[in-house]
């Protein structure tokens, strides 16, 4: 049996409490972006007005997509060029105890692309290579203002959608910072304690040096690990204090801190679903893009699960007992963590590749081929399955437009979504949007693989396996994933900068054709609905969707996962590995 | 809004001589067509053809190169090995490609072609007689049409074809319309009034017109015609021009897919050949859409024109799709144009049958249809004696005037012929009978004057009363005669004739569908709101705009679409046009009058508003086609991928034939298959692009799932099922190369 009665019963409490945090907090959030009062306003409205007074900033007025779009890239490009100033000079900076070096440039632009994305993609090992202060004010800094950011662009297109005959789409700023003071902070304040309380720490003691039972020398790295590692995984971004990210015991150390980690990844993607049916009259518009996603992520889990739980078929010729049972979990445990066993390992990468999270707590360049074929896949359909915080949204906002765009004309009228008419400039903006992450991924994907500086850091596997690590770099790139097959070497120049231009693009070149189309959304009339409107709720709404959404990745990259992962599969059947 | 001076035609009705869809003469035009237009600055038009084009040229010099390069004797023929023959079919196969679609753009405008011909035919140069003055009897001098200009003054006597589009501005004159209809009964133009308006081409049969002449040569309505439906004029609609964005993105992103595969076929092992990389290309783009797209576009205009509908622009037929309230008139659309006798309704003391027959009379020369329906329901309830005996009679009919608003029949001598008459004494004789039919507070002042009293005045009042609330017209009918030997004069009311609109058979059912499409329909009537409201009642409209003038349609327009909504209506007065220019898609009635025909967007040459609700369906169908082709077209790809990915790497990956599920005999034959099926589908979906996929006034999500399982389920697995049995065919004739 390739799914145990234990990896259902854990999934399907996973999905029950997903189900049960979404409308609660998507309510919160709702009232949060509309301005309203929360019982949190005691807290912090004095300080929200501390800091509107200090920065010069009138919240009241509201910006059109254009100021909307040049404040986020002015903001984000600041904050990259910090971090980058900030790598490059940690070395005269206090909180490294361990006297680390500046970081070389390539890689501190890389990193600084990375984390300002909401990527996280790591060339490095945060443990060798960053400061406290480097991880603690620089990448923990745009944890949060990544994942800030990419829930006001979520609003502001979402705002697009509801308000009508209107110019605006919202402040920035003011949707900056409440994201980052209403919901990040206080959610990451008590999960970081819940974390510490399982044993993940929180120091800035210098590392620790430990003679093993066997007579040698370990060193163990230390850090304020608690207080960065839940950021990560609420803000989907996913970079680790250290370099084994989630499978490290003091990132992620027990079962329930798993639980824990999951839930952040995955909850306020699928409440934001929520908050955007809220904010746009009708809930069902929202639960029908959750449902859109969570048949997505069962899917996904579905060919993962049985693929990992079944094993590797070779070494089962060999006569490897990979049955699961009460003594040991079964199936391909190669880069797995014991104690995460087959369904948590699995139901992690799937949760942190339908998301844009990328945090890790096994490693996905050991899974088989079809189990490494559903992270990258859940990334190259557009981290719309629930997705990265907004992002998630917005991309899913796309598809949807597009299907009632493909589909709509069938009912006999100009295509409508929430009663504004799709036409030329939407099409144009989903179009642009749509063209991104093929031309990126496919693009630096097809010169990686025949230039030698791309070749040469295919130094584990090569085959099939080293195109799909190739594939699965620019992929997770592009999708501002930021998880890896590993198996590649990523720190050469070559990748840095290809790595750094394709989380960049995969980021910014979407989002403004996104509030673009916000923008021209907002000025739009609402079309009352009838009995003529294509629906955009039920059953046939949300497998169109879905269909839409799986035709459109399996027609973009078929042909490339045909001779990476699908031909590996089939090898390996035949009695060949890479 | 009620003179409709062509008879309502039935609505299916098509064009006399419409041009049947697979014309010979037009197939063998389009054959050539299809050829003319492989001309790339032509193809560049429609960018996912054009990459169809560049392939097939990439291909043919790919095969002149194998020609020349392979290794072999010197003599061609004995050159071509698998390999190069395989270059050649699928290079002829995308040329096909190429060929038609053109050839289905080439049907479609051939369509349009022949119809514009036959009105050419109607457009031969004419003689006018220009006037000096807009007189009769000014002096005029004869020029060549052409040559009038907006303003000019022209005499158009019997006989005479009208040398241009224009206004009636003295006379009144029977005109032969159907060069332009199709409709062979004449019609009367006069000045003044909503029948005012002339085309030119139509010719005056009877009396004699002056014409203002309304447009320059090369503006009129034939020329915009023969624009029109030659598609000369065709500009993209905004819906296309959306759906081409589409498309061109996509197959950006095939050609971004094809394109990166080489790099990843030499990481594999080996390159795949140019010649799979563009049939794997081209099977991809959206070639079966892309090649109908224009197609389906001009077959909606024309579907239009056969339906006897000009419409100025393609963007109007668009919207009619979209139209979410529809404005309809009651008169002549909602209900038959004139009221008719229903009921008799005679006083306590009357019988039916002197009611009957004293309406029959004051009814026998009245020549409207109100009064013609009388007569026709009282021969039904009454015997025909006294009829028959009024013809011995000596009586006056008494005709309806504005004045007295009655009409009647004076009886000059009584039926025993006692007094009887003597030619000459008739006009100094007293009437011995009179009978009179009109609105009640006519008749009772009539009566009331006659010496008669109101003895059953209240229940009279409640009767007219509840007729008017039911929506009908009350007429009453009174007669006074003399008794006695003085003559003394007496008067009494007999009772009402009920005069119903009746609301045409159907009507209900369509506003019903109407309602499913999620159309409502807003009734526009003149009539007092209570009367209205009946009628609505029974008609089933969802609301209706009574006692309507100009200024309140306008309003009710404007408040429709302050809502968002889409409002189409129809109609022929000059006060109409403000409205029709301010609705979305606004119908004037060919026999309506110029202001009306500008302000409009479309014009019915038959004059039946009825057919506002086609016009929609043939706006829904368009979208409905485009919709469900570019849905087939996509879904098509699945199958592609399965017959040529395995095949492109049948020597690197021969594992990957696992992926064959079609189980296709050779990679040769699976490339080969599935660029013929790409190639044959836009031929056998021709008919369906320029016929339109067949609508049905269901509501969206039944509409939708249908079509989702015809078109997108179909489109997945029609692919598999056709490239297969290209396969099968390949392999008995021995082409699998």
């Amino acid at each position: 049996m390739f799914i145990t009665f234990n990896s259902f019963v854990q999934i399907a409490l996973f999905l029950a409490l997903v189900l049960a945090l979404t409308k609660p907090l998507g309510l919160y959030m709702t009232r949060v972006f509309n301005g309203e009062r929360t019982w949190l306003s005691p807290v912090f409205a004095p300080l929200e007005r501390f800091l509107y007074r200090a920065c010069g900033i009138d919240p009241a007025r509201e910006q059109r997509w254009t100021g909307y779009v040049i404040a986020m890239l002015v903001f984000n490009l600041a904050g990259m060029l910090l971090l980058y100033g900030l790598e490059r000079t940690q070395q005269w900076l206090p909180l490294n105890p361990q006297h680390l070096g500046p970081v070389e440039p390539q890689l501190a632009f890389n990193t600084a692309a990375s984390f300002t994305t909401n990527t996280n993609w790591q060339n490095y090992a945060g443990e060798q290579t960053m400061s406290y202060l480097t991880q603690m004010v620089g990448l923990a800094y745009h944890n949060f203002i990544s994942a800030a950011t990419g829930m006001a662009l979520a609003v502001a297109l979402v705002r697009g959608l509801a308000r009508h005959s209107a110019e605006h789409l919202g402040n920035f700023w003011v949707d900056l910072t409440r994201a980052t003071l209403y919901i990040l902070l206080p959610i990451c304040l008590v999960g970081a304690l819940v974390l510490v309380s399982q044993g993940v720490v929180q120091n800035f003691n210098p590392y620790t040096v430990v003679h093993t039972l066997d007579g040698g020398l370990q060193v163990i790295a230390q850090g304020p690990v608690a207080s960065q590692e839940i950021i990560k995984e609420l803000g989907t971004n996913g970079g680790g204090f250290f370099n084994a990210n989630s499978a490290h015991p003091y990132e992620n150390p027990t079962a329930l801190t798993n639980l824990i980690e999951m839930l952040a990844i995955i909850s306020i993607g699928a409440a934001m679903f929520y908050m955007f049916g809220r904010m746009v009259g009708d809930t069902r518009q929202g639960w029908a893009l959750w449902a859109a996603a969570a048949i997505l992520f069962v899917l996904g889990l579905a060919v993962a699960l049985p693929a990992e739980q079944g094993g590797n078929p070779l070494l089962a010729h060999l006569g490897d007992n990979q049955q699961a049972s009460a003594l040991q979990p079964g199936g391909n445990m190669e880069g797995k963590e014991v104690r995460f066993g087959i369904t948590d390992s699995v139901l992690f990468t799937v949760t942190t590749t339908a998301t844009s999270c990328g945090a890790v707590n096994s490693f996905l360049d050991s899974y088989t081929p079809l189990g490494g074929l559903v992270p990258l896949a859940n990334i190259a359909l557009g981290e719309v399955i629930f997705g990265g915080v907004g992002s998630g949204l917005y991309g899913m906002l796309m598809f949807a437009i597009l299907t009632v765009f493909i589909a709509g004309l069938m009912v006999g009228r100009t295509p409508e979504y929430l009663g504004k008419k799709i036409e030329r400039k939407e099409v144009m903006m989903a179009a642009l949007a749509l063209l991104i992450s093929p031309a990126t991924v496919l693009g630096f994907a097809a010169v990686a693989s025949v230039l030698p500086q791309g070749l040469a850091s295919l130094t584990t596997n090569t085959g099939p396996h080293g195109l799909s690590e190739i594939l699965y770099l620019y992929t997770s790139s592009n999708g501002n994933n930021g998880s890896a097959f590993a198996g590649l070497a990523g720190n050469t120049p070559f990748y840095n900068w290809t790595g750094a231009l394709a989380m960049l693009i995969g980021r910014f070149a979407f989002l403004i054709p996104i509030l673009a189309f916000g923008g021209s959304l907002v000025g739009k009339r609402v079309v009352p609905a009838g009995p003529g409107t294509f629906p955009t709720t039920g059953p046939l709404f949300v497998s169109l969707l879905v269909g839409v959404i799986l035709i459109v990745g399996a027609l973009t990259y078929f042909p490339a996962y045909a001779l990476g992962p699908i031909v590996e599969h089939l090898l390996m059947l035949a009695g060949r590995t890479f | 809004m009620s003179s409709h001076t062509l008879e309502v035609r039935p609505w299916k009705t098509r064009r006399k001589g419409a041009v049947s869809s697979f014309d010979p003469q037009i197939v063998r035009q389009a054959l050539l067509d299809a050829f003319r237009k492989l001309d790339p600055r032509w193809q560049i038009k429609n960018p996912v053809m054009f990459v169809v084009e560049v392939g097939s040229v990439i291909t043919t010099i790919e095969f002149v190169r194998l020609l020349l390069t392979a290794p072999g004797p010197a003599f061609p023929a004995a050159r071509l090995h698998n390999e190069t023959l395989f270059v050649l079919a699928v290079s002829l196969w995308l040329w096909f490609t190429v060929l038609f679609a053109n050839f289905a753009e080439a049907m479609a405008e051939g369509r349009g072609k022949a119809q514009a011909e036959t009105l050419r035919r109607a457009r031969t140069t004419t003689m006018a007689k220009r006037l000096r003055r807009p007189e009769r009897s000014a002096p005029w001098e004869e020029v060549p049409a052409p040559a009038l200009r907006k303003g000019d003054y022209v005499l158009v006597e019997a006989g005479d074809v009208i040398p241009g589009d224009g206004e009636v501005i003295e006379g009144v004159a029977a005109v032969d319309e159907s060069a332009i209809t199709g409709e062979s009964a004449p019609v009367i133009r006069e000045s003044g009034g909503d029948r005012s308006a002339v085309t030119g081409g139509t010719r005056v049969l009877s009396d004699w017109i002056i014409v203002r002449i309304g447009a320059n040569p090369g503006e009129t309505f034939l020329d915009r015609m023969i624009a029109l439906v030659e598609g000369a004029q065709r500009q993209k609609t905004p819906n296309e021009i959306a759906l081409n964005i589409l498309l061109a993105s996509l197959t950006i992103i095939f050609l971004l897919v094809v394109v990166s595969l080489e790099p990843f076929a030499i990481y594999s092992g080996s390159p795949v050949s140019i010649t799979t990389l563009i049939a794997l290309l081209v099977c991809l783009i959206p070639t079966t859409i892309g090649g109908l797209l224009s197609a389906i576009g001009i077959a909606g205009m024309d579907r239009l024109v056969q339906r006897n509908v000009l419409a100025m622009s393609g963007r109007a037929v668009e919207a009619a799709g979209d139209i979410d309230v529809l404005l309809l008139d009651k008169t002549g659309t909602i209900t038959l144009g004139n009221r008719q006798a229903t009921r008799f309704l005679p006083l306590p003391g009357i019988d039916e049958q002197a009611l009957a027959q004293a309406a029959l009379l004051a009814s026998l020369a009245d020549e409207t249809p109100e009064g013609r329906s009388i007569v026709a329901l009282a021969r039904e309830r009454s015997a025909i004696g006294e009829e028959a005996s009024l013809q011995q009679q000596a009586s006056r009919f008494v005709p309806f005037s504005a004045m007295t608003r009655m009409s009647g029949l004076d009886v000059l001598a009584d039926t025993d012929g006692q007094a009887a008459s003597v030619r000459g004494e008739e006009e100094a004789a007293p009437p011995v009978r009179t009978i009179r039919k009109g609105a009640a507070e006519a008749i009772i002042a009539y009566v009331h004057e006659h010496g008669g009293d109101n003895t059953h005045g209240e229940l009279l009042q409640r009767t007219v009363d509840e007729i008017a609330r039911a929506g009908s017209t009350p007429l009453v009918v009174a007669e006074t005669w003399r008794t006695g030997q003085d003559h003394q004069e007496q008067a009494r009311v007999l009772g009402v004739i009920e005069l119903k609109d009746i609301v045409k058979g159907g009507m209900r059912e369509r506003f019903e569908q109407l309602r499913r499409m999620g159309i409502r329909t807003i009734m526009i009537t003149g009539d007092n709101p209570l009367t209205a409201a009946a009628i609505a009642r029974e008609a089933g409209v969802d609301d209706f705009l009574a006692q309507a003038t100009p200024e309140t349609k306008l309003k009710l327009i404007r408040e429709q679409q302050a809502g968002g909504r889409m409002v189409a209506m129809t109609g022929d007065g000059t006060n109409d046009a403000p409205a029709l220019a301010q609705a979305d898609v606004g119908v004037a009635m060919n026999s309506g009058t110029q202001a009306a025909k500008e302000a409009a967007n479309m014009i019915d040459l038959d004059s039946n508003p009825t057919k506002l609700i086609e016009i929609v369906e043939i706006g829904k169908q368009l979208l409905i086609t485009r919709g469900a082709l570019t849905t087939f077209s996509i879904a098509n790809d699945v199958a592609k991928y399965f017959a040529i990915i395995p095949a492109a790497f049948s020597t690197t990956y021969p594992q990957l034939n696992a992926l064959n599920i079609m189980g296709l005999a050779t990679p040769h034959s699976a490339v080969l298959s599935a660029v013929i099926f790409n190639a044959l589908i836009i031929i056998a979906l021709i008919p369906l692009a320029l016929r339109g996929v067949k609508y049905r006034p269901f509501g969206a999500g039944p509409l939708l799932r249908r079509n989702l399982l015809i078109y997108g389920l179909g489109g997945i697995v029609a692919p598999f099922v056709g490239i297969k049995l290209i396969d099968l065919l390949l392999s008995l004739l021995h082409l699998t190369l």
